[in-house]
């Protein structure tokens, strides 16, 4: 809601600045948004009276014009505007004016001619964007006046950002009720006769849906000029509310609906057949709306109609054929009131936003038809003539708004509020605000006014009682609580601790939206169902991650592209997946990996990551948790994984991620530049942990002993430890691989590992004999079930 | 005799001067002072001499060996003292050069915000709470008093998966969630992403907020006051002025926006807080009857509050990100000055 300040204090002028007004507004709820100039600054522009006008000696375009500026001798002032007549009024900027953009005004000769000042367009006192001629004024704007007292423009624009129930604050008068009780003023509006019918014309009006138009009020005015021109002050503060002028109609009815809230429609009479209907509209019907734009309504809609068809869709445009026009002599004015909830929605159904739709969703007070009529019936004859005829209204008492008086306690504002006020402050609030009160036992009964819609329940009161208090005046305290602990269950890795995990191992964290483009997503994991969304922001954010690598992976790739040659990634966020009418929306934890092992560095050579990098910060994740003893990592093909570096990672043997080198063929169609490494678990993997448990210490030395055995390429060396420790007995305590060696004086088909087996028992110290015979052991087993053989 | 000795003392010297280095050094030693050498040599001529000269003798070859010994003795020391220089000297290492290893990287500036939230809150002591973001339009606009027609969800802009089936607008129906399976008293926190169908220089379709809400059997709107004030104060760790002003949200009654005194100007007025020395930093309320309704709750026995706040505005105006797309674009140049 945008409003011009003088307009406002028209009806309720506290002594208060500007400044001061905005700051009552803002903190009784009504947000001001912006403030400005209703004109940029200019001076020494009077109303002047163009006595003469004669051609220019030697230019064809220019005129020569003797202007009176009310004090000496008429001015000669050469114009070039067309629309330039002896007798107008027009502004008029004297020598030493001052226009907008600091345009000085001097003595000038114009083609031989001297020029004494300049007649203005609205365009150059900064009134309009743009301008066809000379700003007319009326024909009895005093002459000499200063333009800047003449239009009041020393005024500024209020922008509000109203909350949507706040409807009753969409005009001056209801802007001006909350100033007047926040002030404790009252307030006057301007003088607003009934104009008496001086023809009995009427058209007949039936109302066929009475719960969504409860009244219907309407008149007929004929004979009317609808070429006359709205007056400037009428026009400015249309402007000043960001309303353009379209004629004197359509200017009336928007000016009652600024000052009043009350939308209306002109329709044209003449182009009305046999009477106004209001019904739900048939589906399929159609309707060409002011804008041009053919519309097929649904059996949802609310149309005005006439015998031959729809004329309007109610409460939020007028059509196109039964509009006002310049030709326009009789008129029918509508003033209804339809119900809120009726029209909620419907606009937007058609893409569609008006003056008229914003007001009736959020609430017209039903009791202003009668009088908003009758204001634009006056306002308009003052303008077009023409002869009114008697008003007419259809009304069903039972489907108005009722207003059921609601109670509220003393005590629960206190109990809410935490802090008591006066009842006779809570009584003077309420009543300022035009709500009936009565008083009851232990607090009031309260009926609001047929304007507020937002008066339901008691909170509700509480809230407007604060409001007008004021906020900042109510106290704040610390709230008490018992003191209570928390469980902390010790088990939980939290998140912030894996997090900083990845970030200690040099990965930075990101955040991808969790939306992707379908066509990564297809590449990276053709198999999920990815769910889609029915209005996506754009084609390539129109799905559901289904892997958090369908956001990294873009992410990875832009950084690439933008010279960074070492990338490392993590992210932490749901995944969503479909199974049937089943969604699931699963924690995960992924990184994706790209780039040299370390950071570019003097003195170490510059070796490209690889998989058992990654392998060791994805397996660090589960020692935070106490369980890496029960993750495998199994070989295993994943579509966007290359078949010879992916694993399938498993928790107690089941499956909770993958990890591995990007496949190339996904390299490829993804444009990726540099080799890749992802890996990717459910969150619930790494974060359920369990507690550290302890073991006796031994007071007896270890043995150490290595052993390279040669086995089959492919042969998994978990499969070698697996075989040694079951071959071993119990004082193997720990097995470790410290060389994998393939090429010269191995079989090319065969590789031979290194191990380290440290052996040590509880209760005595270790013979050779024995560590021999358990080493013997586990060679023999290892050659019989895995075909090893000792490396010379 | 004496002059011989003297020669020898003499000759020594020159050796000492000569040696080079230890291992020289030692062959002089073994020269002169060894069990053949030639003290030893001289002492054992000491018995060719009558029993009255045999002391003072004795005690002459004494003296010039101790002489020698000591000479020696010095000649070594100085020589390992060089030695142990020269080396030093020569593994000396230029430590302005930088160290090596793995660099540290980072957590992201909306989790590093996300987490300070959580922390702060959770002094006080709430707990965190987490929901669906598919969420039903039961729990995102119904229980939380936005029906059908509301005019209010048109301000979501809400994404949709079918009729009923939304991407949460906010992280409210947490505190649905929460509520519908447990008995007050709650202190509790709910972070988390939510989404709107909104893109443009201050709208990401995607951001994250935090809910936060505590009811009880006397909660008040001073506690809210309380509460937010002592928040935004440590969160900014500035004495910023706060203010309340009423707004409205449909699961609230009453609302209130509140506003922080500007960051940047502290209040006098500039570009970050359009000249009105305040900025809008969350909106919140006492909890809608007609939500604990919703919830089962009973309102005459329960009152509470909730507020919402956007955590992106606060990273922002924290650490004077001047554009909030930059977020999501996951530039390492952005998100490596969050180290
Ligand atoms: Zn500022």
């Amino acid at each position: 809601m945008r409003f011009s300040e003088r307009w406002l204090r028209e009806w309720v002028d506290p002594r208060v600045s500007t400044r001061e007004l905005a700051d009552q507004l803002t903190m009784a709820g009504l947000e001001v948004d912006a403030i400005e100039p209703a004109a940029p600054a200019f001076d020494g522009v009077v109303v002047g009276h163009v006595l003469h006008v004669e051609p220019h000696p030697d230019a064809d375009k220019l005129r020569v014009c003797k202007v009176d500026v009310g004090e000496g001798e008429p001015l000669d002032i050469v114009c070039g505007a067309s629309n330039v007549h002896e007798g107008m009024r027009v502004p008029t900027a004297v020598v030493g004016a001052r226009l907008p953009g600091d345009f000085k005004i001097k003595k000038a000769k114009l083609r031989g001619v001297p020029s004494r000042g300049m007649l203005c367009s609205a365009k150059e006192l900064g009134l309009a964007e743009a301008s066809d001629g000379l700003m007319e004024l009326q024909a009895d704007a005093p002459i000499g006046t200063s333009i800047r007292d003449y239009l009041e423009l020393d005024d500024v624009s209020i922008e509000l950002g109203l909350t949507p129930n706040r409807a009753d604050c969409l005009s001056i008068v209801g802007i001006a009720r909350e100033v007047g009780a926040l002030n404790r003023m009252d307030v006057n509006g301007p003088h607003m006769e009934s104009v008496s019918p001086v023809i009995e014309d009427t058209f007949p009006v039936e109302v066929d849906a009475p719960v969504d138009c409860a009244r219907y009020v309407g008149r007929v005015i004929r004979g009317i000029d609808a070429t006359a021109e709205t007056p400037v002050w009428m026009r400015e503060r249309l402007r000043r509310s960001g309303i353009r002028s379209l004629g004197p109609v359509v200017d009336v009815t928007n000016y009652v609906l600024l000052e009043l809230g009350q939308p209306m429609h002109g329709f044209d009479l003449n182009r009305l057949r046999s009477g106004i209907w209001v019904r739900k509209a048939e589906e399929g019907e159609t309707l060409v709306l002011l804008t041009g734009e053919k519309i097929t309504l649904s059996s949802e809609d609310l149309v005005i109609a006439d015998g031959s068809g729809p004329l309007a869709l109610a409460g939020i445009m007028g059509g196109e054929a039964s509009g006002v026009s310049e030709q326009t002599r009789d008129i029918f004015l509508e003033s209804a009131f339809f119900e809120p909830t009726r029209i909620a929605g419907r606009a937007r159904g058609y893409g569609l936003h008006t003056d008229s739709s914003h007001r009736f969703e959020r609430g017209v007070d039903a009791q202003l038809q009668q009088c908003a009529i009758e204001r634009a019936t006056e306002l308009l004859l003052g303008i077009t003539g023409g002869r009114p005829g008697p008003v007419i209204e259809v009304v069903s008492e039972e489907y108005l708004p009722a207003r059921t008086p609601v109670a509220i306690r003393h005590q629960r504002i206190t109990r809410v509020l935490g802090s008591e006020i006066p009842a006779g402050q809570v009584q003077d609030v309420l009543e300022r605000l035009d709500m009936g009160v009565t008083s009851i036992d232990a607090g009031w009964m309260v009926t609001p006014p047929s304007f507020r819609f937002d008066i339901r329940i008691e909170e509700d009161l509480i809230e407007e009682v604060a409001r007008v208090v004021g906020y900042n005046n109510l106290p704040g305290c610390a709230p008490t609580a018992p003191l209570v602990m928390r469980t902390e269950p010790e088990a939980e890795v939290p998140l912030t601790r894996l997090r900083r995990l990845l970030v200690d191992r040099g990965y930075q964290e990101a955040i991808t939206y969790s939306f992707v483009e379908p066509r990564v997503q297809e590449v990276l994991d053709p198999e999920a169902d990815a769910i889609p969304l029915a209005n996506p922001i754009s084609a390539d954010l129109s799905v559901m991650r289904t892997t958090l690598w369908s956001g990294l992976i873009p992410a990875l790739i832009r950084n690439l592209n933008r010279q960074q040659g070492r990338v490392r990634l993590f992210e932490t966020g749901l995944r969503f997946l479909r199974s049937g009418e089943e969604t699931r929306q699963e924690p995960m934890l992924a990184g994706v990996v790209a780039g040299s092992a370390l950071p570019e560095q003097w003195g170490s050579p510059n070796r490209p990551v690889d998989f058992f990098d990654v392998k060791g910060d994805v397996e660090e994740l589960f020692h935070l948790s106490g369980r890496a003893e029960n993750v495998t990592f199994e070989a295993a093909e994943h579509p966007a994984l290359h078949p010879g570096q992916s694993a399938l990672i498993r928790l107690d043997g089941e499956a909770i991620g993958w990890i591995g080198a990007l496949h190339p063929s996904v390299e490829a169609s993804l444009d990726l530049s540099a080799r890749a490494f992802i890996f990717e678990v459910r969150l619930d993997a790494v974060t359920h942990g369990r507690l550290p448990q302890f073991h006796e210490l031994s007071r007896f030395p270890a043995i150490r002993r290595d052993i390279a055995v040669v086995v089959e390429r492919d042969m998994p060396a978990a499969k070698v430890a697996e075989c040694a420790r079951a071959a071993a007995p119990e004082i193997l305590r720990e097995l470790k691989f410290f060389d994998v060696y393939e090429g010269e004086h191995i079989d090319s088909s065969r590789k031979s590992l290194a191990l380290r087996l440290t052996l040590q028992s509880q209760s005595r110290t270790l013979t050779d004999e024995e560590v021999d015979a358990v080493i013997d052991g586990v060679v023999t087993t290892l050659g019989n079930q895995l075909g090893a053989s000792l490396r010379e | 005799m004496q002059t011989d000795l003297d020669k020898l003392v003499t000759e020594a010297g020159s050796a000492i001067e000569a040696a080079e280095d230890l291992a020289a050094i030692d062959e002089v030693r073994v020269r002169f002072l060894g069990k053949k050498g030639l003290f030893t040599e001289r002492m054992k001529q000491l018995g060719k001499l009558s029993p009255e000269e045999r002391p003072a003798a004795g005690q002459a070859i004494n003296k010039a060996k101790q002489s020698v010994q000591q000479s020696i003795q010095a000649r070594k020391e100085a020589m390992q003292v060089a030695e142990v220089q020269t080396r030093l000297a020569a593994e000396a290492v230029d430590v302005t050069l930088p160290g090596r290893g793995q660099s540290t990287g980072g957590v992201h500036p909306v989790t590093r915000t996300l987490e300070r939230i959580e922390h702060l809150f959770g002094q006080l002591g709430f707990e965190v709470a987490e929901g669906p973001e598919i969420e039903d339009d039961y729990h995102n606009f119904e229980a939380l008093n936005i029906p059908e027609s509301h005019p209010a969800r048109a301000m979501h802009d809400t994404f949709y998966f079918d009729e009923h089936t939304v991407l949460r607008t906010h992280t409210s129906p947490v505190q649905i969630r929460v509520m519908e399976g447990r008995e007050p008293p709650f202190r509790v926190i709910a972070p988390g992403r939510a989404y709107r169908c909104d893109s443009d220089l201050t709208h990401t379709p995607m951001f994250h907020q935090v809910e936060g809400f505590m009811v009880d059997e006397c909660t008040t709107f001073a506690d809210l006051k309380g509460i937010l004030d002592e928040f935004l104060r440590n969160f900014f760790e500035q004495e910023l002025a706060v203010r309340f002003r009423p707004s409205y949200f449909p699961f609230t009654e009453p609302s209130a926006e509140v506003d922080v005194q500007c960051v940047e100007c502290g209040g006098s007025g500039c570009r970050l807080c359009s000249h009105t020395g305040w900025i809008e930093i969350l909106g919140c309320g006492m909890i809608h009857p007609e939500v604990f309704r919703h919830a089962g709750l009973d309102s005459e026995r329960y009152t509470g509050f909730a507020f919402g706040v956007g955590v992106e505005r606060l990273t922002l105006l924290r650490y004077g990100v001047n554009d909030l797309r930059l977020f999501f674009e996951n530039d390492l140049r952005f998100l490596e000055q969050f180290r």
